[in-house]
């Protein structure tokens, strides 16, 4: 088996092997989840904290699911709501839960290197649910596994990522995972939502959406995320429709066979044509979120075998 | 009155830039007399077997915890961690948590300070009330007390017309005031750099531009009132044009840098290590560089520690809600012979920046060999390796970059005014 990680913080540092691995087991996952008795136990007796300083619905929902159709207990705490409120750090809340011998701890803080920080206190397999504008190696897997059940490889492809770069987490992990997958990868959007020299990660800026995506392979949409704006990095949200929205006129520069894809949740009408993305032709989006779980179920079984290799956890 | 004789020694001197071995009289509390000949006789002789010595650092951006925060640093342990590093002046940085902005506090800092440190404690005051940019402190008063120089420190004063007003009235008493060259809107909880680095790591940003930009209008004003102005830090290359057409058209203008900004750069923050988290922020090795060679050129007048000492508990957070700054009284001298060892300064070099240059753009004493300056002096032995432990550190707060650092040079011993306050 090549899966070296103790914890899984991002794309960073994996080896494309070990993405590869990580992509197979979650195939057979995929069919697992197919039928109608979806149980493994595969983490039987094992403990999975969901640790959310930030609301998530789907993520949230998707480790969830992922856990315990795995054998795994599963509990969920909403960090919002609770000790932090009280002025307890980061740090003593990692402690205390470590001190409830957790063996998978799934978390999402809305600072990037908050997650790397909780890994290093704790000693159980830390996966790294979203952190600020950092990383999501999850979705970035799901996404990988979704393009290449859909076009059958996961190399020399031209991936277009479009919307706002800027403030996304989703972004860098798919820019690192493709480039290690030795992909082309565009980025699309108003200069205002681009991170400052983008550049020299070794991708292709465009800021006309036409230009962009000819010829691409996969458009990757992403959500617009109003709740992060400190404002006025774009004029309206119709201009930006007019601009940047994806709709059948804008995807047919892009290759006949371009599959669409979203992290969700989507704003139909502002980055998005709500037909297009319903279109089972063109759009994988609900794929998506049914990839999500088996890259997660994936990703926790792997991450638990190192762990009993280790002779730490359950079992 | 003791007369001691420092034989054997190598002499700094940054006033005539020379480096030669020879010995050093201290009569009481003043160097008496200095040669390179066959030493005097003396009743009290330290044998320097060749190490270095030179003038005391005189380090003008020192924040202790007092008033306000004597959990971060108190006089005491300020003061001791000045002594070990081999400052013999700390100017105080008036952005304490109760702020130095009236004569009063001042006069309890100076009073405190001077009891409780065993080294020269000097203080600035702040530009306007609480650091809060709207009206000007009694600067007249605050000079009589004592005041060396004025500042809001990282605080940018936003209103321009205030600013103006601080800086003429400040110019008719002739008092020095000292900014913080940066655009408070871009660097607004930013403690990164922009680039590849800070995009990869998701950290909210400031453009190097944001100083240039701060810089660039504190210079206009000084050109429109005459004042006497120091920028605190300059760190960026862009920023450099602007110091260097000021300069050349004869405004009263100097600069300093942290010793970090030096020493260090933006890939050191690594893995959101908050012990590097600064302000400004660490830059890229390009800036780094051009900083080096603007000391060098003379262009940047000063180096500094910019101490500031943080808690456990201010740093052990995400990066982002992580306390800023860095303490360095300990580590100004062995980081600042990096400089020395890497032969991008000679020692002269490095103590005109480090002592000579503050000393005499403060108005103090100190910062020379030469006779009759006060007996402020350092040894130390350049070439010593080390690696740091920050536990070792006598400053209260631990927070230094450079824990687990090789290092090279140690402090033998610190004199000021004659008295032997270390070593």
């Amino acid at each position: 088996m090549t899966f070296r990680q103790r914890h899984l913080l991002g794309i960073e540092p994996l080896h494309p092997l070990e993405i590869t691995t990580l992509l197979d087991l979650a195939d057979t996952y995929v069919d697992l989840n197919r039928r109608a008795q979806k149980h493994a136990d595969v983490l039987a007796g094992l403990t999975q904290i969901n640790m959310f300083f930030e609301a998530s619905t789907r993520t949230q929902a998707s480790f969830e699911l992922a856990g315990k159709r795995l054998g795994a207990d599963v509990m969920n705490m909403s960090m919002q709501a609770s000790s932090i409120k009280k002025g307890e750090t980061l740090i003593d809340t990692a402690l205390t839960l470590n001190a409830m011998h957790p063996d998978l701890l799934v978390v999402r803080h809305p600072h990037s290197g908050a997650v790397d920080l909780l890994a290093q206190k704790v000693n159980c397999a830390v996966l790294n649910a979203g952190d600020g504008r950092h990383e999501h190696p999850t979705q970035a897997l799901l996404d990988a596994l979704t393009i290449r059940r859909a076009k059958g490889r996961l190399h020399r492809l031209n991936v277009a990522i479009c919307g706002d770069i800027a403030h996304s987490r989703v972004a860098r992990s798919n820019i690192l995972l493709l480039h290690k997958m030795e992909n082309r990868v565009r980025l699309i959007g108003p200069p205002t939502l681009m991170p400052s020299e983008i550049g020299e990660l070794g991708v292709e800026v465009y800021d006309d959406m036409r230009d962009g995506l000819a010829g691409c392979d996969v458009v990757m949409m992403l959500r617009l995320q109003r709740e992060r704006m400190d404002g006025g990095f774009i004029p309206s949200e119709r201009e930006y429709y007019h601009r940047y929205g994806l709709d059948p006129e804008k995807l047919s520069h892009a290759a006949d066979d371009a599959i669409v894809m979203h992290p969700g949740p989507m704003n139909r009408g502002v980055e998005i044509d709500g037909i297009l993305a319903d279109d089972i032709n063109r759009s994988v989006i609900q794929e998506q979120v049914e990839m999500g779980v088996a890259v997660r179920m994936a990703a926790m079984d792997l991450l638990a075998r190192n762990l009993r290799a280790e002779g730490l956890g359950a079992a | 009155m003791t007369t001691t004789l420092f034989d054997n020694a190598r002499l700094i001197d940054p006033e005539t830039g020379t480096d030669v071995p020879g010995w050093l009289l201290v009569d009481g509390s003043t160097i008496a007399a200095r040669g390179t000949d066959a030493p005097p006789d003396a009743p009290h002789v330290i044998d320097c077997a060749g190490a270095c010595l030179a003038p005391g650092i005189v380090d003008m951006g020192v924040k202790l915890g007092e008033p306000g925060e004597r959990h971060k640093e108190s006089f005491k342990t300020g003061g001791r961690a000045a002594a070990a590093g081999g400052v013999t002046t700390v100017v105080m940085r008036p952005d304490t948590l109760t702020p130095i902005d009236s004569p009063e506090v001042l006069e309890f800092v100076l009073r405190r300070g001077r009891e409780a440190a065993p080294v020269n404690m000097a203080a600035m005051a702040t530009l306007t009330r609480a650091r809060e940019g709207r009206e000007m402190t009694e600067i007249g008063f605050l000079l009589d007390a004592g005041a060396l120089a004025f500042t809001d420190g990282d605080r940018v004063c936003r209103d321009t017309r205030v600013l103006i007003r601080c800086l003429t009235y400040a110019r008719g008493l002739g008092a020095l005031v000292i900014g913080h060259p940066q655009e408070p809107q871009l660097s607004a909880g930013a403690g990164i750099t922009s680039g590849k680095f800070a995009t990869l790591r998701g950290l909210p940003a400031v453009s190097p531009m944001a100083e240039r930009m701060g810089l660039e209008r504190d210079l206009a004003l000084v050109e429109m009132t005459g004042a006497r102005y120091h920028a605190d830090q300059i760190t960026t290359a862009c920023a450099l044009p602007a110091l260097r057409r000021a300069r050349e058209a004869g405004l009263d203008v100097t600069a300093g840098i942290s010793i970090h900004h030096l020493t260090l750069n933006t890939l050191d923050v690594g893995d959101y290590r908050s012990f590097f988290k600064l302000k400004p922020p660490l830059r890229h090795e390009e800036d780094r560089a051009a900083m080096v060679e603007a000391l060098r050129d003379g262009l940047i007048d000063v180096i500094c520690s910019m101490h500031t000492p943080q808690d456990e508990e201010s740093k052990r957070l995400p990066f982002e809600e992580a306390a800023s700054g860095a303490v360095g009284l300990e580590t100004l001298l062995p980081a600042a012979l990096r400089l020395y060892h890497s032969g991008d300064m000679d020692l002269p070099g490095l103590f005109r920046a480090l002592s000579l240059n503050p000393a005499r753009r403060l108005g103090l004493p100190g910062g020379q060999l030469s006779v009759g300056a006060p007996a402020d002096l350092v040894l130390f032995d350049p070439d010593a390796p080390f690696v740091l432990d920050r536990f070792t550190l006598h400053s209260k707060s631990k927070n230094t970059p450079f824990d687990g650092a090789r290092l090279q040079g140690r402090v033998r011993g610190t004199w000021v005014g004659g008295y032997r306050v270390f070593g």
